[in-house]
C-alpha cells in the first residue's frame, strides 16, 4: 500500500498513537481537491431538522440540494410524514437573474395551503446567498399571512462546514421555541431529549427507558419530532444531549436564556447507555424513586442481553475495527461498544472532531491506532489496509472503500434502518458486526486470497 | 389529433419529489466513464459529497469526486485560487490522465471564468489534461450535464486543426455515444460490436470502473473507462452513432452534441437513433450497424430476436391493453414507451423531469398514431404531479403498472400499483447497474419482468393464489 501517499497539507490532520507528542490539526476547512467525506452547511442543517415530521421543509435553490436529500434518513415518524417529501423552489436561470423571492413566496403559500404544516423551514442554499434574496423578509410575510411559524435556515453551503449548518439549525429551532409565548412552567423530573433522530425507531426505545425510570420526556429534538412538542421544550428541567456536535449549541442557548442545564450523553453501547440513564437519575436525586427504578431497569436490561453478546463475542475476540464517523462523540461510544465485543480499534476518525475530542480518542485507543480528522477515501483505504481491519464502521461513502478491500462493514450513519441505541440496540449492533465480520465471502476476495497464499487472486 | 395531456395535470410553483437531479451529476458520471479521469466540481464541498452518495447508492462502488471547496471568501473574491489548488491536489493524490472539471450553480453565478483559469494553466497539469464543462445547476437537468460533458470531452480531444492522418478503410471504426445507459447495457453494446467485428469507441463507458472486482490493493482510480487515446482518435471513425430521440431533436435545433462536433469538423456522418429498446428499435440499430460496418447481422442476434418475438407471443394476453406509467430521463422514456407499445401495453402516462421542449414531439414521432391519443405526456414533471395525475385519471384509464427508477417507489406504494425497476437510479435494490435494457436480450428481460410483475400482482390479489399462469 505504499502507492497511496498522503497530501502534504493533510499530514497534520493524521496522528498515529505512539511516542511522538500528540498534535492534530482539526476544525479547519476541508482542503480543496482532497476529496473530503464531509458535506456542507446545508447538510448539517438538513439532518438536524429533517425528522420534524409535521413541518414543511422547503429547500430554496436549484434542484440538486433537494433531490439529494429526499427521504435520505431512516428517521421514523409515528404520525405525519411530511418530512419524507422533498420540496424545492427549483430555481432556474431567470430566477437567478431576477431573484427568487417571488417564487419562494408563491411556493410557500401553495405548499402551506396544500399540506397544512405546523411550521415551515426554508433552507437557503449556496446560490441564495449570492443572488441576495431576502429570505427572512419573505418568511415574515408568509408567517403573517398564514399564522404558522415560517423560519429561514441560513445554511448556504459555502458558509463554513457541516458544523455551521448544525448551528443554523439550532438557531432555527430556538427561534421556533421562542415563538411559544405561554409562560414557562418547569415540569418536575422532566427532560428534553436532544440530538436523537429516531433512526430506525431509536427515539422510541430511549423514551421507553425514561418512562420506566419515571422521568417525563417533554420533547425530543428532533426524532419523531412535532412542531408543538418542540415548542414546549422550554418547560423541561434538564436537556439531555446526544450527538453533541449537532445540538449542543441549542442546549447552550436554552441554558443561557431559560436556565435549563444540560448534560452530554450517548446511547450507543451498554456502558454509555447505562451511564446516560444514571446521569439523568442522579440529576433528579431529589426523587429517590427514579434512581431505584433506573438501577432495576439497567440490571434487567443488561442481564437480558449479556448471554447473547457473549455468544457473538467468541467469534469477534481480537478482530480489528476502523471507525470513521461524522462526530467524534459517536466514535467514543463505538470504541467502548467494540471493546464489549472483544474487538480492538485500529483507526478512528471523524469529519468534525475538536482538539479535545481527539485527545479523548487518543487516550481511549491502543498504541499504533491511527487518528484522522476530515479524512478522504485514499487515506481511509491506506490505513485500514495497513492496519488490517476486519471491520469498518461508517456511512454510505465509506462502505465501498471497505468492501473493495475485503473488509466487513457496519452502517452507523443516518441511512441505517436498524436501531442501534440502548441495550436492545447493542444486540442489533453486535449482530450487524458479527454478521459481516464472520461472512464467508471474505475468504473469496482477492486480497484475502493473496494473504492466504491462494492461487486465483486477480 | 387531440391530446389529453396538460389538461389533467396539476401545476405547482415548487417542485415536489423531483424526477430529475442537477446538471453537474451527469457530468461527473461521464467523467467516471473515462479511463484515468477524476471528476472535480468547482463549488461547495456538499455538491461532490451528495453526488458521490447518490452515485454510490446506485453503483455500490467507490465514486471519488473532488471539490474546489468554496468558502465565503472564495464566493466573494472568486474561485480561481481554490480551483488551482484543487487541481494540484487531485493531480498529486491521484496522478490522473485527466481531470474533468464541472461547474456548479455557485461558481457559475459568481461568474468564475473557468476556461480562462484553465487556459492560464495551458489546460494541463503535469501531463494531466484539464477538461471543463459548464454545468450550472439552474439550467437543465443531470441529462444535460451528461451530454454536455460528452461534447466537451470530444471537443477537447478532437480540435478543429487535428490533421486526419489515416482513416482506415478496412477496419471501419465507429464512435458510439450511448447516453445514460446501465453498465450491463454498455457491456452488451460492446459485445454486439465485437460480434460485428467492428471496432467501437463508446463514450462514456463506466461499465467496468463502476462495477469492477474487489481488489488486492486499493486503486486510487478504478480500472476501466474509455481511454483518452481512443477519444483522440474519434475523428478518424467512419461514423458516429448517437442514441436518443430527444437528443436528436435537440441537435436538429442547434444543440452541439458530440456527434455533431465530429460531423462539422471532420465530416463524420452521425447516425441518430433512439435508444435501442425493444424489437423495432433494436432492428433499426442493428440494421444501421450492419450498413455502416458492411457486415451482416450475426446469426445469434437473429436467434435472439425470434426467441424474443416468440416470448412476446407467449405473454401477449398478460400485457395487451395493460396501462403503464413510465418516467425517467426523456430519451429513456421515449424508447421505453416505444417498447411497451410494441408489446401492446399503453403507456398512459409518460413523464419526465427533463425540460427539453421536444419530449412530446419525440413521443409523437415514436408512438403509433392510434395510441398517442391515449397517452398523457408531460415533461418538467415531479413525482407528486405524476401521482396526482395518475390518481386523478378515470378508473378504467389508470395505470396498472409503474415502470421507472427506484425514486417512484413511494408513489407506487401509495397508489398500490406494481412496479418494475429500470433506469437510473436504483437506490433500493442491488443490481441496478446490471439491469439490461437494450438489444433483443434487454427487451427479453424487460418483458419477462413486466409480465411477471403483473402475474405476481394478480397472484397476490387472488383469493386462491393460482399455482399456474
Amino acid at each position: 500500500m505504499t502507492s497511496i501517499s498522503v497530501l502534504k497539507q493533510r499530514e497534520r490532520q493524521i496522528y498515529q498513537k505512539g511516542n511522538q507528542p500528540f498534535e492534530i490539526e482539526c476544525e479547519t476547512k476541508s482542503l480543496a481537491g482532497a476529496v473530503s467525506q464531509r458535506a456542507c452547511v446545508f447538510c448539517g442543517s438538513r439532518v438536524v431538522l429533517y425528522p420534524i415530521a409535521d413541518a414543511l421543509h422547503l429547500i430554496h435553490g436549484p434542484i440538486g440540494c433537494a433531490s439529494y436529500t429526499w427521504d435520505i434518513r431512516g428517521a421514523q415518524s409515528s404520525g405525519p410524514e411530511l418530512h419524507r417529501m422533498s420540496f424545492s423552489t427549483d430555481l432556474s436561470e431567470t430566477d437567478i437573474i431576477y431573484g427568487g423571492e417571488k417564487k419562494l413566496k408563491k411556493a410557500l403559500l401553495e405548499l402551506i395551503d396544500k399540506y397544512s404544516p405546523k411550521a415551515a423551514f426554508i433552507y437557503c442554499t449556496c446560490i441564495v446567498g449570492i443572488i441576495g434574496d431576502d429570505v427572512d423578509a419573505v418568511c415574515r410575510q408568509v408567517e403573517e399571512e398564514t399564522g404558522i411559524p415560517v423560519i429561514a435556515v441560513h445554511s448556504e453551503g459555502f458558509k463554513g462546514t457541516k458544523k455551521d449548518g448544525y448551528k443554523a439549525a439550532c438557531d432555527a429551532l430556538f427561534s421556533l421555541i421562542e415563538r411559544n409565548k405561554a409562560p414557562r412552567v418547569t415540569i418536575p423530573d422532566s427532560i428534553n431529549i436532544l440530538g436523537e433522530f429516531n433512526i430506525g425507531g431509536e427515539t422510541w426505545m430511549i423514551k421507553k427507558y425514561y418512562e420506566a425510570m419515571g422521568v417525563k420526556v417533554v420533547s425530543v429534538i428532533t426524532g419523531d419530532g412535532r412542531v408543538d412538542e418542540v415548542m414546549q421544550a422550554g418547560n423541561a428541567a434538564l436537556n439531555v444531549v446526544q450527538c453533541s456536535g449537532s445540538v449542543t449549541h441549542l442546549a447552550k442557548q436554552m441554558e443561557e436564556v431559560y436556565g435549563i442545564p444540560y448534560i452530554r450523553v450517548s446511547y450507543f453501547g451498554i456502558e454509555d447507555t447505562s451511564d446516560a440513564l444514571y446521569q439523568v437519575a442522579v440529576f433528579f436525586n431529589k426523587n429517590p424513586g427514579i434512581i431505584k427504578k433506573t438501577q432495576e431497569l439497567i440490571k434487567e436490561e443488561v442481564q437480558a442481553i449479556i448471554p447473547r453478546l457473549e455468544t457473538m463475542k467468541k467469534d469477534l475476540e481480537g478482530k480489528k475495527a476502523a471507525i470513521y464517523v461524522g462526530g467524534a462523540f459517536k466514535a467514543f461510544s463505538l470504541i467502548k461498544a467494540l471493546k464489549t465485543l472483544g474487538m480492538e480499534v485500529i483507526l478512528a476518525g471523524s469529519q468534525t472532531g475538536t482538539q479535545e475530542d481527539y485527545e479523548v480518542l487518543r487516550q481511549m485507543c491502543n498504541e499504533g491506532t491511527v487518528i484522522l480528522d476530515d479524512s478522504n477515501p485514499l487515506e481511509l483505504a491506506k490505513y485500514s489496509v495497513e492496519k488490517d481491519a476486519d471491520l469498518f464502521i461508517g456511512g454510505v461513502k465509506e462502505r465501498p472503500i471497505a468492501y473493495k478491500m475485503g473488509i466487513g462493514f457496519c452502517d452507523h450513519n443516518h441511512e441505517r434502518k436498524i436501531p442501534l441505541v440502548g441495550f436492545e440496540g447493542m444486540v442489533n449492533f453486535a449482530k450487524e458486526v458479527h454478521g459481516t465480520v464472520t461472512s464467508p465471502v471474505w475468504d473469496l476476495v482477492p486480497r484475502r486470497q493473496k494473504a492466504a497464499g491462494k492461487e486465483g487472486a486477480i | 389529433m387531440t391530446l389529453r395531456k396538460y389538461k389533467d395535470t396539476p401545476s405547482y410553483t415548487a417542485t415536489q419529489n423531483a424526477c430529475k437531479t442537477c446538471t453537474p451529476l451527469g457530468a461527473t458520471l461521464v467523467f467516471q466513464g473515462i479511463e484515468g479521469c477524476v471528476p472535480l466540481l468547482h463549488g461547495s464541498q456538499g455538491c461532490s459529497t451528495y453526488m458521490r452518495r447518490y452515485l454510490i447508492s446506485h453503483f455500490k462502488e467507490p465514486v471519488d469526486i473532488a471539490s474546489s471547496n468554496f468558502t465565503e471568501e472564495t464566493a466573494v473574491f472568486g474561485g480561481g485560487a481554490n480551483l488551482k489548488l484543487a487541481i494540484e491536489n487531485v493531480a498529486s493524490q491521484y496522478a490522473p490522465d485527466m481531470i474533468g472539471i464541472a461547474t456548479t450553480c455557485l461558481s457559475e453565478t459568481i461568474g468564475d471564468d473557468v476556461p480562462l483559469i484553465l487556459n492560464s494553466m495551458d489546460n494541463t497539469i503535469k501531463g494531466t489534461a484539464l477538461v471543463h464543462v459548464s454545468t450550472p445547476s439552474y439550467t437543465g437537468t443531470h441529462v444535460d450535464g451528461f451530454h454536455g460533458a460528452v461534447a466537451a470531452v470530444v471537443d477537447r480531444f478532437n480540435p478543429v486543426d487535428k490533421r486526419i492522418v489515416y482513416r482506415p478503410k478496412k477496419k471501419k471504426k465507429i464512435n458510439l455515444f450511448p447516453g445514460m445507459l446501465s453498465n450491463e447495457d454498455l457491456r452488451h453494446l460492446k459485445d454486439i460490436f465485437e460480434d460485428f467485428h467492428t471496432p467501437v469507441t463508446i463514450l462514456p463507458d463506466y461499465s467496468e470502473r463502476l462495477e469492477g472486482p474487489s481488489w488486492q490493493e486499493y486503486q486510487a482510480i478504478q480500472k476501466g473507462g474509455t481511454p483518452i487515446s481512443a477519444i483522440e482518435k474519434m475523428h478518424v471513425a467512419v461514423n458516429s452513432m448517437e442514441f436518443g430521440a430527444v437528443l436528436a431533436l435537440a441537435a436538429e435545433n442547434g444543440q452541439k452534441t458530440a456527434g455533431d462536433i465530429l460531423n462539422k469538423r471532420f465530416d463524420i456522418p452521425c447516425t441518430r437513433l433512439p435508444i435501442p429498446i425493444g424489437v423495432k428499435a433494436t432492428d433499426r440499430f442493428l440494421d444501421a450497424l450492419s450498413r455502416i460496418s458492411g457486415r451482416p447481422v450475426p446469426e445469434r442476434y437473429r436467434k435472439e430476436k425470434w426467441r424474443l418475438v416468440d416470448a412476446y407471443v407467449d405473454g401477449n394476453k398478460y400485457v395487451s391493453k395493460k396501462r403503464a406509467l413510465i418516467y425517467g430521463e426523456e430519451d429513456f422514456v421515449v424508447s421505453m414507451a416505444a417498447f411497451l407499445a410494441e408489446v401492446g401495453i399503453i403507456p398512459v402516462l409518460c413523464a419526465s423531469g427533463g425540460k427539453s421542449k421536444t419530449f412530446k414531439k419525440a413521443l409523437e414521432q415514436t408512438l403509433p398514431e392510434t395510441l398517442i391519443d391515449q397517452v398523457v405526456i408531460q415533461n418538467d414533471m415531479d413525482f407528486t404531479c405524476m401521482e396526482e395525475t395518475a390518481a386523478g385519471m378515470p378508473e378504467d384509464l389508470q395505470p396498472e403498472i409503474i415502470i421507472g427508477n427506484s425514486k417512484g417507489y413511494a408513489m407506487a406504494r401509495r397508489l398500490k400499483i406494481p412496479m418494475v425497476r429500470v433506469g437510473f437510479p436504483i437506490h433500493d435494490r442491488v443490481g441496478g447497474p446490471r439491469i439490461l435494457h437494450v438489444g433483443y436480450k434487454g427487451a427479453q428481460q424487460l418483458f419477462d419482468n413486466i409480465v411477471n410483475a403483473l402475474l405476481t400482482a394478480r397472484q397476490t390479489e387472488s383469493r386462491i393464489g393460482y399455482a399456474y399462469m
